[in-house]
């Protein structure tokens, strides 16, 4: 009888936990009859009060909103096979890859009528190319931003980032592709080169370059840019904005060799329970009103047509809206396929040293 | 205490709590930027409260924190019960096994957890950050209140259960008296332990976000000033549940 | 019923959830999971030598003892005073030295990142002395200064306890036998409270290793520890098998560390973590 009282109190404890392990739960407890909606987005990444609007105008959806902090992982959390995510917004070599993975459905273009707001331009890319899979979110170039104050001679090369006068000046993007893209386009290569030799090239570069350069960051480099910290910093057009509004003394230049320029575009998962909710929330960011005021609120160029066309003083801004031949000059990340190991090795040993 | 000391003490308190004023101050700041101070504002405090991320965030972390402590508090009270009479060779394979998550680096935890789920097909969710969280802080708990055990006598709940008692009952009444230091020192250190979690939270969710994690993710585009302002009503929030409790004992003793 | 099966949920606990994922970290170690089926190799084992591995290694285990000395040389005399203060003040400025760590870790190094800032209230402190500005962030004395700050309650603790459990009669005793403060210190509180030393080390040195977010913050993620090695294979390289690989060797570490510290304290294992 003993024996039994313990064998409860053990079930008791621990089957409870396992069971609930399998089912999804959340702190709110599961009303049946409401649709989940299961996004991934990046951090910081929406108007939250856009995202509020949403959420009150669609009792019959119930909405969880989770962020993550790069392609890589939100690549993980949406591959493996206990995956819940409905909806999340990759840039464009990670569409491509993910397309390749498989683990993407078709939109049901029908239910997104807000998609005819968006540019043609900036449909039928690389990524996707027959536009069966996204619907483009924000975009934007890379450039350097840099302090006049510090700086006498004109900065419209990556070479400069190379130059041992701005010793410890200078603050390069802390990722694989967007710091090997720098590289590989001060040498005159391809930022989606598979080439052996010239990513070998890049990574020397890079080697030489780490001396000089005071840190790698991410998001922190508007900050150290702002303060006046740095002479340079390799940084998102969008965030440039910010920085110049907070330091008239900072300017953006996107080099001669070319640059980035980057998509970031929603994109409906394979595994996805609620198709249909994933669609209104599409939509929904379509909107001309409030893909404007998302666009105003992260400070990134929106794709949507009808919403620029609200935008009069944004658009006169070069950064925020690039002239053609600018643009034409960048070039956009594409899945390197099993060539990226040559990518992540050249970066373990640039940041291992 | 003399001056040389006081003024020591003080200098490590101000070096501890420097960063938080630091955050505390910039909550007021107009700008969204912490570069600079633009003017006094309270607009952090009012977008923070209709942020639903931030209170959804909120909320994940304090319950996962509350929960946690509660169930680790009582597994590992039994269990401290249990090991201590345990014989030599089990109790000292027993408490090597439980030494490892508190020993083991943060992200070894989290990620041997991760790959456990994952290899089960387990779906991450909040049962299992709830689940991982528990797993590290019971051997906090069971450290905590095993030293408390070895200092009591056997015999007392021997006598109990002589006396008539049922083993739940003598330990509710006998032992648990004796030990209750221990088990409020466990569920304190579990609940801190658990509410300043992030590299298990990383790896072992899904779908939920702990302030942590929320924060981790901002880093892309910066940390929003919301933060500061939660992190500041916290900061109050803790320091007067200490006064209150401090005033309370002062009055008892 | 025998009060050792109040110990049995913990125990089916134990083996489920900390028991078995070191088994599978093993297992995803000593496997590759490259073109179908999961093969034995030792390849991911072989891989941790690699020179680059080795030297990111050293460079944590450096800095992390540098920490360490420094959190030790702070937190015993902080300790020590808050021991000797009388009992009912202490569990008041016991739990100050706790509070900083409810409020989250990440944000408190962001906060450390204004102070150090080139505009910073440090540097505009340094100005005002007559002094230049400095870069304070993004050198590996800030990566030190990192693990310092987060790691310090850690040491301060288990040492507190310690000393506190020092009978007071030891050093009457030692005193009433004519010995200077100096040397009771020495010879009797010191070596007394060397387990709560053990601890605070242990819980300072390995975290220190391992941490992954002080170094990119305050580094500029220029000088790569273990801990970012580890995440680096589990997030942005997707190389389960090597980041377990990786993992296992520092629980290899870990336990060598644990061997070599139970030395020390036999008795207080843990009792002086609290």
């Amino acid at each position: 009888m003993k024996k039994s009282i313990c064998v409860v109190l053990t079930l008791l404890f621990v089957l409870p936990a396992f069971a609930a392990c399998g089912t999804s739960s959340n702190p709110s407890g599961d009303s049946p009859d409401k649709m989940k909606l299961y996004v991934l987005n990046w951090g910081d990444y929406i108007d939250e009060d856009v995202l509020a609007e949403f959420i009150s105008g669609h009792p019959e959806i119930e909405m969880h909103y989770d962020t993550t902090t790069s392609n890589e992982e939100m690549l993980i959390q949406v591959q493996n096979e206990s995956s819940i995510y409905d909806l999340c917004v990759p840039s464009d070599y990670m569409i491509s890859k993910m397309v390749k993975m498989d683990l993407l459905q078709p939109l049901d273009f029908s239910q997104i009528p807000n998609f005819e707001n968006i540019d043609p331009a900036f449909l039928g890319k690389e990524f996707d190319p027959e536009n069966r899979y996204s619907v483009p979110y924000l975009w934007g170039t890379v450039g350097i931003v840099y302090n006049k104050t510090m700086v006498s001679e004109p900065v419209d090369s990556w070479e400069i980032l190379w130059d041992p006068d701005y010793s410890k000046q200078i603050i390069m993007y802390d990722s694989i592709r967007d710091s090997m893209a720098v590289a590989l386009k001060k040498l005159g290569y391809s930022m989606n080169s598979t080439d052996p030799d010239q990513i070998a090239q890049a990574e020397a570069e890079l080697i030489r370059q780490k001396p000089l350069v005071l840190a790698y960051l991410v998001d922190d480099i508007r900050e150290r840019m702002i303060s006046g910290s740095a002479a340079f910093g390799v940084m998102y057009a969008g965030d440039a904005i910010t920085c110049i509004e907070e330091n008239p003394d900072l300017e953006y230049v996107i080099p001669k060799e070319g640059s980035n320029v980057w998509f970031d575009n929603a994109v409906l998962l394979k595994r996805s329970q609620n198709a249909e909710a994933a669609h209104i929330f599409i939509n929904y960011l379509c909107d001309a009103e409030v893909a404007r005021r998302n666009s105003e609120y992260i400070g990134y160029s929106t794709p949507n047509k009808a919403a620029m066309e609200m935008m009069d003083d944004w658009n006169e801004d070069p950064i925020f809206n690039p002239p053609k031949e600018v643009v034409d000059r960048c070039e956009a990340y594409v899945d390197l396929g099993d060539a990226i190991s040559l990518y992540n090795d050249a970066w373990l040993r640039i940041k291992g040293q | 205490m003399n001056l040389v000391k006081k003024a020591f003490l003080t200098f490590i308190l101000v070096f501890l709590y420097a960063p938080i004023f630091v955050l505390i101050v910039y909550s007021f700041n107009e700008s969204r930027s912490m570069a600079h101070w633009t003017g006094f504002s309270l607009q952090w405090y009012r977008a923070l409260l209709q942020d639903t991320t931030i209170m959804s965030a909120l909320l994940v972390t304090v319950s996962v924190a509350v929960v946690a402590s509660l169930v680790s508090t009582v597994i590992g009270t039994f269990a401290a019960i249990g090991i201590n009479v345990m014989t030599k060779k089990v109790r000292i394979a027993v408490e090597f096994i439980t030494n490892i998550p508190v020993v083991n680096p943060d992200i070894v935890t989290g990620i041997s957890l991760m790959l456990l789920f994952i290899f089960f097909r387990i779906t991450l969710s909040y049962t299992t950050l709830l689940v991982s969280h528990i797993t590290f802080c019971i051997p906090y708990v069971i450290l905590s209140v095993m030293p408390k055990l070895s200092q009591m006598r056997d015999q007392t709940y021997e006598a109990a259960l002589d006396l008539g008692a049922t083993p739940l009952y003598a330990v509710y009444k006998v032992v648990l008296p004796e030990i209750k230091p221990g088990i409020m020192t466990g569920a304190i250190l579990a609940f801190t332990l658990s509410l300043d979690d992030f590299v298990v939270s990383l790896f072992t969710r899904q779908g939920v976000q702990t302030l942590s994690t929320l924060i981790y993710s901002m880093a892309r585009r910066g940390i929003n000033p919301k933060i500061n302002a939660l992190s500041a009503m916290m900061f109050v929030a803790v320091l007067g549940l200490l006064l209150i409790v401090n005033l309370r004992t002062d009055r008892n003793s | 019923m025998r009060r050792r099966f109040f110990a049995y949920p913990y125990i089916l606990w134990m083996l489920a959830l900390i028991l078995l994922p070191m088994a599978v970290i093993i297992f995803y170690a000593f496997t590759t999971g490259e073109a179908g089926g999961n093969r034995f190799t030792l390849s991911y084992i072989i891989k941790i030598f690699d020179m680059l591995n080795i030297r990111i290694l050293l460079r944590s285990v450096w800095l992390s003892l540098l920490a360490t000395a420094v959190c030790l040389v702070v937190a015993y005399p902080v300790a020590y005073i808050l021991s000797r203060i009388p009992s009912r003040k202490t569990p008041f400025l016991y739990v100050l030295f706790v509070v900083p760590m409810w409020m989250n870790f990440l944000l408190r190094t962001y906060a450390w990142m204004i102070l150090l800032d080139m505009n910073g209230l440090v540097n505009r402190f340094l100005v005002m002395l007559g002094f230049g500005r400095v870069q304070l962030m993004y050198n590996m004395s800030a990566v030190v200064f990192g693990m310092i700050y987060n790691f310090l309650p850690f040491m301060i603790l288990p040492i507190y306890t310690m000393l506190l459990k020092i009978p007071a009669e030891l050093v009457e005793a030692a005193q009433d036998l004519g010995a200077d403060d100096g040397r009771v210190f020495w010879r009797v509180v010191f070596p007394l409270s060397l387990p709560g030393v053990v601890s605070g080390v242990t819980m300072v040195f390995i975290p220190g290793i391992t941490t992954f977010a002080i170094s990119r913050l305050l580094g500029g993620s220029q000088f790569m520890l273990f801990g970012d090695l580890i995440e680096n294979q589990f997030i942005l390289l997707q190389d389960w098998h090597f980041g377990s690989a990786l993992s296992l060797m520092m629980m290899v570490l870990v336990f060598v560390c644990m061997a070599v510290s139970s030395g020390f304290d036999k008795e207080t294992k843990g009792g002086a973590l609290i």
